[in-house]
């Protein structure tokens, strides 16, 4: 496994010019493993678009350098890139049967009648097409054809797959179905990948390793599990999951890596986590809503007012304000616990272990 | 990184792609290099003519502008019926454009077709109906002489006659799309929310179709102002700019204050011709998405039908009696003299015009599909790919649409009638001339066809096959060509009907040994063998319309499978 496979060095794409000038990818770095699948995850606007088509060579990045297994591929026109890319409307050619599509990459490249029966024939199959050959894909389901347009790029085993938000254009069952799907295919195959999404529950879902970016930057790399439990800053602990943004302070500095604050008045433990904090110094206490529990009103701990409740069966959801701030709360399995009415005063709990602190940031 | 050096790093990084592509980079000097010599260098050469006299830079041809008769008369006349004729021109299009698009007219589908009737048909037909009808012997002469007394249908109110029923069916055209286009639900909010009936025409209708009628109305107006087939049979002693210059060129041999005339007939046109594409356009608020709306209105007061519909049948009734006109003079033994019917014209016409309609046809069918793939492949350029030059490249390739034939005319004589350092050949006489004359002229619709068409195609889908490894020339032969397929052939029609019916620029650059259908109409007109003329006008027509009818079958061959899943993008 080679550590740095797909290498993008300080990209940067800049269109327009004069006062017109917008910087959609800003000084982009990054390193993927072979067999990795690498989501670029962000809201619209944020340059992973961008910067996946400049790894598939049709944007030419303004400077920055991109590598494919240690070869420099700037100044490589897209055709001979080792790159193939999964479209977000797949961008199937309507003149050509399921199997033309997918045999196009071959044919282009001059592979033997047979081969390239036989190629896609086993593609057709690992994606499960097979028997939708001659059709032409206007007469296929939205799922059939994005399944068409992987099984395009699948064939020409590239270097590294690019796919750009390739289950926008499905609706929410199939998206759930299909992305697991990709999901397995991509480790059966072992093929490098880089995936495109706004949608933080595919990026979690299907990731090796999420890039979140905001306005051209990178605000956080890492897996999953590692963004979600210590997003870097306010962008990032909103965007992945939902967050409670609780203003305080460092009360004091805690043995084992642990924090005082003082938030709504009160004292409350939460974990370090490596970074540094100085007493007195504002800071933001980020509180997942699964990670509060309420109880019934007391004296000695932080209470407020259920502003609405809602119930969805699997969960329920809370609004409480205490000290004129909103916090939301979702207690898992409603049945087994005591449940509250709009108007009933509660008493807060966090669970210390999943709390996280970071420097106060004003929100956007 | 400042934003000049970055701007050099980006041509640099483009030019250093394209140089990865040597065949896009051969195709794309090519075309630079045609557009220079058959574009460009023939009006340099007009201009050229019209400053430089014996050798020196000479303005006195400008200076006598205001005061030489020979020039400003001309001038003023071809405004001012270029003035009249668009705005009767506009007014009969959007009546046509409104009843099709928002009436319950019946019969639409004939009316829309006799209304664009006029558009195939060569220009000076109309003009040699006229004649046949209102001229000194014609059928109608009498009858209106009795109303209003004695008249001459050669001047001015013929010229507008004619030139109204030749051009109208543009202004509808670009209007129907217009009005097609605006979403009816506007109308019905209007009404909704109170609006009369006239109410809602005053405050939405109209002015949602403001930039198209500014549109049509410069269109009607060029086509007016270019017109030569029209004012040479019809004009009189109405002179204007296009049949002067001609006749100071091939009748006076004054190659200098021909070109003069020329480019005064070539100022307003262009003017007239980047308001519509650089001004009105921008203005627009419609984009035309080809999404038809039915959006015709149920339950209309009478007193808006009524002149609708009556304007409606009187337009297409005087298509019907001018082209009946001709199909009828074409029959008679000799016009104006012997009314018996006979077939001896067209036996005449055969025999005499034979050479005429085989080199008419010969030269169209060369010119027809270079023409088509020139076109698309520029359109392809223009839309796809980034390449230094590529505005200029839309600018220079669009000129001769906005240049009147004439001019054109003018510069291909005086370009190509000498060797020079930049085209080191001589082509007047020959085929060639003739064939790249046409190629040039009618290539700005195919562009504008293949333009419309791949912008509706998503790009996407061609990076696909860049994606998979084809190469520019193979993504644009395997994929983008037979997407737009349609478009293709339907520029293609055009291309053909104009070069069959082409006159204005021809008229300069036909020979003896090549010689066109057109210019023996015109010679026929010119002997006042009127039954000949319209004997070889009809031929004309047939050929056109069967034309049409096998292209349209061909296209419904190849394009039904393409049409059918173009909406999967």
């Amino acid at each position: 496994m080679k550590e740095d496979y797909l290498v993008l060095q300080d990209l940067v794409k800049i269109f327009g010019g004069g006062d017109q000038a917008v910087t959609a990818v800003d000084h982009v770095s990054i390193q993927v493993r072979e067999g990795e699948l690498v989501t670029l995850l962000g809201p619209s606007g944020c340059g992973k678009t961008t910067t996946l088509r400049m790894i598939a060579g049709f944007e030419l990045p303004t400077s920055g350098e991109i590598l494919i297994d240690g070869e420099p591929i700037k100044s490589v026109p897209p055709n001979q890139r080792p790159t193939t890319m999964v479209f977000q409307n797949y961008a199937l050619f309507p003149h050509m049967t399921v199997k033309q599509n997918i045999a196009y990459g071959l044919k282009i490249h001059r592979q033997a009648k047979e081969s390239i029966e036989k190629r896609t024939g086993e593609v057709m199959r690992l994606v499960g097409l097979t028997g939708l050959g001659d059709r032409p894909p206007a007469q296929l389901s939205g799922g059939q054809q994005q399944r068409v347009s992987l099984a395009r790029s699948l064939i020409m085993e590239p270097k590294v797959l690019l796919l750009d938000e390739p289950l926008s254009n499905l609706d929410a069952k199939l998206r759930v179905a299909t992305r697991l799907e990709i999901r397995k295919l991509q480790q059966r195959v072992g093929i490098t990948s880089v995936y495109v999404t706004h949608d933080q529950e595919e990026a979690m879902t299907l990731s090796d390793r999420v890039v979140i970016m905001h306005r051209g930057r990178i605000q956080q790399v890492g897996t999953p599990a590692a963004i979600y439990a210590h997003p870097v800053n306010r962008f990032v602990a909103d965007f992945i999951g939902k967050a409670n943004f609780l203003e305080g302070k460092v009360a004091s500095l805690q043995a084992e890596d642990m924090l005082e604050l003082e938030i709504m008045g009160r004292r409350v433990p939460a974990p370090r986590a490596g970074a540094s904090f100085s007493v007195g110094q504002r800071v933001l206490l980020v509180v997942r809503p699964e990670s509060v529990e309420l109880g019934a009103k007391a004296a000695d701990a932080l209470c407020g007012t259920v502003r609405e409740s809602v119930y969805l069966g699997s969960q329920m959801m809370y609004e409480v304000e205490a000290d004129h701030t909103v916090v939301s709360v979702e207690i898992a399995n409603p049945q087994e616990h005591t449940l509250f009415k709009r108007g009933e005063e509660v008493s807060l709990h966090f669970q210390t272990r999943s709390l996280h602190v970071l420097p106060f940031e004003e929100a956007e | 990184m400042s934003t000049a050096a970055r701007r050099r790093r980006e041509i640099w990084g483009q030019l250093r792609l394209i140089g990865k592509e040597p065949m896009l980079l051969v195709a794309i000097i090519g075309i630079f290099y045609f557009l220079l010599i058959f574009v460009a260098f023939p009006i340099f050469q007009v201009i050229k003519t019209s400053v430089v006299m014996e050798g020196r830079l000479n303005l006195s041809n400008y200076l006598a502008v205001f005061s030489a008769q020979y020039y400003f008369q001309p001038f003023l006349n071809s405004m001012f019926l270029g003035v009249c004729t668009a705005c009767i021109g506009t007014f009969i299009g959007f009546v046509f454009a409104y009843g099709i698009t928002r009436t319950p007219l019946p019969a639409k589908r004939f009316f829309r077709m006799t209304a664009t009737f006029p558009i195939i048909s060569p220009p000076f037909v109309v003009a040699l109906a006229a004649i046949l009808l209102f001229g000194r012997s014609g059928a109608l002469t009498p009858l209106v002489e009795k109303v209003i007394g004695e008249y001459s249908i050669y001047g001015l109110g013929g010229l507008i006659l004619v030139e109204t029923i030749a051009y109208s069916p543009t202004a509808f055209l670009v209007l129907f799309g217009v009005l097609q286009a605006i979403d009816p639900a506007l109308e019905e909010a209007a009404m909704d929310l109170g609006a009369s009936r006239g109410k809602v025409f005053a405050t939405v209708t109209l002015p949602l179709a403001v930039p198209g009628l500014a549109s049509a109305w410069l269109l009607v107006f060029i086509q007016s102002l270019a017109d030569f087939g029209n004012p040479v049979v019809i004009s009189g002693n109405y002179r204007v700019l296009s049949v002067q210059a001609f006749l100071q060129i091939t009748g006076m041999y004054d190659l200098s204050r021909g070109s003069t005339l020329a480019i005064l007939l070539l100022i307003p046109t262009v003017t007239a011709f980047f308001l519509q594409k650089y001004w009105v356009s921008r203005k627009s608020y419609v984009t035309v998405t080809g999404k038809p709306t039915g959006a015709s209105i149920k339950n209309l007061e009478w007193y808006i039908k009524l002149p609708v519909y009556a304007l409606c049948v009187l337009f297409t009734a005087a298509v019907f009696l001018f082209y009946g006109m001709v199909l009828y003079g074409s029959f008679q033994r000799l016009w104006g003299v012997d009314a018996t019917l006979t077939l001896q014209n067209y036996l005449q016409t055969f025999r005499v015009g034979k050479d005429y309609i085989v080199d008419s046809l010969t030269l169209s069918t060369i010119a027809t599909p270079l023409t088509g793939i020139l076109g698309m492949f520029i359109a392809f350029l223009i839309i796809r790919k980034k390449f230094l030059g590529r505005g200029l490249m839309e600018f220079v390739s669009m000129l001769t649409f906005a240049v009147p034939g004439t001019v054109v005319g003018i510069g291909y004589i005086l370009a190509f009638n000498q060797r020079s350092s930049l085209f080191p050949f001589v082509l007047t006489g020959t085929a060639a001339i003739i064939v790249l004359l046409l190629i040039f002229r009618n290539m700005p619709v195919g562009i504008r066809s293949g333009i419309a068409a791949l912008q509706q195609i998503d790009p996407s889908i061609e990076e696909a096959s860049t994606d998979l490894g084809a190469g520019s020339a193979t993504t644009f032969r395997k994929i983008t060509l037979p997407m737009i397929a349609p478009a293709f052939f339907s520029g293609l029609v055009y291309s053909f009907v104009k070069a069959m019916t082409a006159i204005s620029a021809i008229i300069f650059v036909v020979s003896g040994k090549w010689n066109l259908i057109t210019v023996a109409v015109l010679g026929f007109v010119d002997n006042s063998q009127y039954a000949q003329a319209a004997a070889m006008s009809l031929i004309l027509i047939f050929i056109v319309l069967a034309a049409l009818g096998i292209i349209q079958y061909l296209v419904g061959r190849i394009g039904r499978g393409v049409r059918a899943v173009t909406v999967v993008s």
